[in-house]
């Protein structure tokens, strides 16, 4: 190709695939359950309780689980701790400068609060009987640190994979700054989906599930302001997006953010029914969205 | 120390003989097998394709004629990785595998390499891939081993035309420029130098002679760093949480009021 709109077309494609998209969506699930659990311990009242243990329980397995994508994804899977300590001299290794180091030494801090907070949500329910885990669930001074921690240490697993893929030099990825805002925002909508339908699922009708409701709908307004600055922000590259996986994309932007915003209001009327299946769009809708971002650049090339 | 060594490449004497990429092949031990694909590409000469785990150098067969064929002429280039002063690749491996050499050259440790592939997306000019026999990123290794011998680099070496040389980077940025003046003078206006200064990613210690624009040659006109991104990108980032937390204060802080007729205390 003689001309390229963008000096990132020259680049080479790292070939992740489905189980990085895979992780990407579940990643986001993981921080944002845990940092709406957060929230809603920090702010919410004493019988909200029971909706952030949800969330707790839905974060701790779901990080477990990206570990063990992210490792399988490697060509030499068994060398995943090179990650974190350097082979030949076994220092600890990190670059702040490097999303994915920083980001394997977030999974780290990540999977203890999660693990702390999901052994702490059993305790609170009477299944583990190890006092000192009460300390972790409200009220108290190590309960707000392990929700505060652990709740940005959330927002960190949920954003840092869209400034990943920006910083690279591939089509799309590089040529925007708004993939982290994206991913930190879809993960918001989609842990609050989530944590309706299991909600409904389980009968709780609490106080926070309608705040819940709200917050949804905030961030699926948010999400397509976003969506419709990313493509503004990717000027001349946004070529790369002028074939099937624009349409793509436009339709995961219609059915996984559009429709559940109109069902949401919709739902003021008829709302049980509305508000899950928005909630089963907003889900599909957020893994579609990570599989067109991470699929459509990787198959640009010069 | 010695000084930072590297490539100058010279496409306009290139005659596109492969000599390079098979002498890489053979002192690097890497499979003439193509990686199994026995098809041929229908690009001109070029049946390597790309440069990947297996193929350290590539040598590119760039057709320019008119329709009817009357007029025309050939590129030739030897692609290699360019051992960038500020590398992409080294700077987002996050196990430390890619190192800078005493020679200033970028190398791949294939025992430190765990496969993330985060290097070959952030190469600007997609020099990298893994290498199915180790299952690690790999790429030129400017011979690091033939260096600490004494020796020079296998496709320099082997090169029957002078297009590939060897040498330290001063000594080679001398003899690059002053090739592009004569050229110049015999009416070759179109010659001039790739990466042979400071300003494209801190200098390419692999650097190029053409006569064509970059990307006629595969070559990006402007590669950048990935880190030119991380902050603006945290920046976004960090914006977006804010946002979000604050929605998570006014969703479940004003919760009920309009639900459940509760008034808040």
């Amino acid at each position: 190709m003689i001309s390229a709109p963008s000096s990132t077309w020259f680049s080479g494609p790292p070939h992740w695939g489905w189980l990085i998209v895979l992780y990407f969506f579940v990643g986001g699930l993981a921080g944002g359950s845990y940092f709406l659990a957060a929230l809603i311990d920090l702010l919410g009242r004493p019988e909200d309780r029971p909706l952030a243990r949800v969330g707790y329980y839905i974060a701790f397995p779901c990080i477990l689980f990206s570990g063990l994508l992210l490792s399988l994804d490697l060509t030499r899977p068994l060398r995943f701790w090179h990650m974190l300590i350097e082979s030949h001299t076994f220092r600890p290794m990190f670059k702040y400068w490097s999303p994915m180091s920083i980001g394997s030494w977030a999974l780290v801090v990540f999977g203890v609060f999660s693990f702390i907070s999901f052994l702490g949500a059993l305790a609170e329910e009477g299944r583990i009987t190890w006092s000192p885990l009460r300390t972790v669930r409200p009220p108290g001074v190590v309960a707000t640190i392990v929700s505060v921690v652990g709740g940005i240490a959330g927002f960190y697993v949920a954003s840092y994979t869209g400034v990943l893929l920006a910083v690279t030099n591939r089509p799309i990825w590089s040529d925007t700054h708004l993939l982290g805002m994206l991913f930190v925002i879809s993960a918001a909508s989609t842990s609050a989906a989530l944590l309706m339908l299991l909600a409904r699922r389980y009968g709780l009708a609490l106080p926070a599930l309608s705040g819940l409701r709200r917050l949804d709908d905030w961030m699926l307004m948010l999400e397509l302001l976003v969506l419709i600055a990313l493509v503004v922000s990717l000027g001349p590259a946004a070529r790369g997006w002028l074939n099937a996986w624009g349409a793509f994309f436009a339709m995961v932007v219609v059915f996984g953010v559009i429709v559940p915003l109109i069902l949401a209001f919709r739902a003021r009327q008829r709302r049980e029914l509305h508000v899950a299946a928005a909630s089963v769009l907003v889900l599909l809708g957020g893994f579609l969205l990570r599989l067109v971002i991470v699929f459509s650049a990787n198959s640009v090339r010069t | 120390m010695p000084e930072p060594m590297g490539f100058y490449t010279d496409t306009t004497v290139c005659i596109g003989c492969k000599a390079c990429e098979v002498a890489c092949k053979e002192w690097n031990q890497l499979p003439s097998t193509n990686g199994g694909v026995n098809t041929l590409s229908g690009d001109s000469y070029d049946n390597t394709r790309r440069l990947d785990g297996i193929h350290w150098r590539h040598v590119k067969f760039i057709e320019q004629f008119t329709e009817d064929r009357k007029d025309g002429r050939w590129l030739l280039m030897s692609d290699v990785c360019k051992h960038c002063v500020q590398a992409g690749c080294l700077e987002v491996c996050p196990t430390g595998a890619i190192i800078r050499t005493e020679f200033d050259t970028v190398v791949i440790q294939s025992d430190t390499c765990n496969g993330c592939r985060d290097c070959l997306a952030a190469c600007p000019f997609g020099v990298i891939d893994i290498n199915p026999a180790s299952g690690t990123a790999q790429k030129c290794t400017l011979c690091y081993d033939r260096l600490r011998g004494g020796l020079e680099p296998a496709c320099s070496k082997a090169c029957p035309t002078k297009s590939i040389q060897f040498g330290t980077i001063r000594e080679l940025r001398d003899r690059a420029q002053q090739r592009v003046e004569q050229l110049h003078q015999t009416g070759e206006n179109r010659a001039y130098l790739y990466g042979a200064d400071d300003k494209m990613l801190g200098g390419l210690n692999s650097f190029y002679l053409l006569v064509d624009k970059p990307e006629v040659y595969g070559l990006p006109p402007d590669p950048k760093m990935p880190s030119r991104n991380l902050v603006p990108s945290s920046m976004y980032a960090a914006l977006g949480a804010l946002l979000v937390g604050l929605a998570g204060v006014f969703s479940f802080r004003n919760r009920g009021a309009s639900e459940d007729g509760e008034v808040r205390r």
